[in-house]
């Protein structure tokens, strides 16, 4: 058995498996994104396995369709690595996070479970973390419920896809935008000056490198611009981004 | 550097995908048994994150046509609205797709 110590943590079935029924409700919401995701991916021209693979390995929704946008008969190599590591670096910080937690675990069960790590169950996890829960099931059986959900989703929108012959009618071909643009507003808690700023030096930088610098180099352009200049305003101007408590 | 979409080419593309995303999942816990992450690298890392959403989106809204316009400015408002992305997205769609039935 586990030890007692109330700092410590653990991970077993049971605690994943109620973690997998509490996502549950959330996991179906997955279902749709995944749906437009296999929608996008099969109208980019990648195969059905193709497209599950990507969803089953990288499970990762806006940089799967971002790399969607990068999409041609061939791949830009450094455009899809910077993109990919700018759009998931917030994973970084989840972890971190969690460090304090998840040290407790053995070493193959702590980077074992962070394979799972995203958004929804990190929040929930560190939502029991917080309160004083031991047990890591939320992490490790909400993230399976979202893997899982993930899945299901692409494999229904690979089958809807592939019929799908004039997509730009049914204004198809903007899923991708719109669906980065949710994210961005939606993964803000308060649109302020400290967030617009850089943002809006990240649109211009995106902008200059599509018109005068090598293809594809404007992701790359855009996420240093906007983060340089996030890393040097003043710290007090970052803190109305957090709610006041 | 560029991968052709060969299905070599592509396995390839995604194996380095997940094998960069599993590093952004397991390097916060990879860097804090070493050192913990500074406010200054945690703002970058947030305005980054967003910033490279922005990136992308931006040759959409310069180079798509009236119909991929209208489609963001329709997420962004459902967005700021509802803070539902997938009401968001369905506006998008919606707007591209009758902009392009309705416009001459």
């Amino acid at each position: 058995m586990a030890s007692p110590s109330p700092t410590g943590a653990c991970l077993n079935l049971a605690g994943t498996l109620s973690g997998m029924r509490r996502m549950a409700p959330l996991a179906l919401f997955v279902v749709a994104f995944g749906l437009a995701f296999g929608v996008a991916a099969v109208q980019r021209g990648l195969t059905d396995i193709e497209t599950l693979l990507m969803s089953a390995l990288v499970f990762a929704g806006a940089s799967q369709f971002a790399a969607l946008e990068l999409w041609g008969p061939e791949i830009p190599l450094a455009a899809l690595i910077a993109s990919t590591f700018a759009i998931n670096a917030r994973h970084l910080l989840m972890g971190a996070a969690l460090y304090p937690w998840l040290r407790h675990l053995p070493n193959r069960q702590r980077y074992a479970s962070v394979l799972v790590l995203s958004d929804s169950n990190w929040a929930m996890a560190a939502a029991d973390f917080r309160r004083g829960e031991r047990n890591v099931g939320m992490l490790v059986g909400g993230g399976l419920a979202l893997w899982l959900a993930w899945l299901v989703g692409t494999l229904i929108g690979v089958i809807f896809g592939s019929g799908i012959t004039e997509p730009e009618r049914y204004g198809l071909d903007v899923i991708l935008g719109c669906f980065l643009l949710s994210m961005l507003v939606g993964g803000t808690r308060q649109l302020s000056l400290s967030i617009l700023l850089p943002w809006s030096v990240a649109a211009l930088a995106a902008f200059a490198a599509l018109r005068w610098l090598p293809p594809h180099s404007h992701v790359i352009v855009g996420a240093l611009a906007g983060g340089l200049v996030g890393a040097w305003l003043p710290a007090s101007s970052t803190r109305d981004t957090k709610p006041a408590s | 550097m560029t991968l052709p979409t060969t299905p070599t080419g592509t396995l390839l593309a995604i194996l380095i995908m997940a094998l960069i995303t599993y590093l952004t999942r397991s390097g916060g816990l990879l860097i804090m048994s070493r050192v913990p992450i500074g406010p200054r690298v945690q703002r970058f890392i947030n305005a980054m994150s967003g910033s490279v959403l922005i990136a992308v989106i931006v040759p959409m809204a310069v180079e798509g046509d009236w119909g991929a316009r209208w489609a963001l400015l329709a997420t962004l408002g459902a967005m700021l609205i509802t803070r539902k992305p997938l009401v968001a997205i369905a506006a998008g769609i919606l707007s591209a797709a009758l902009w392009r039935a309705l416009a001459p």
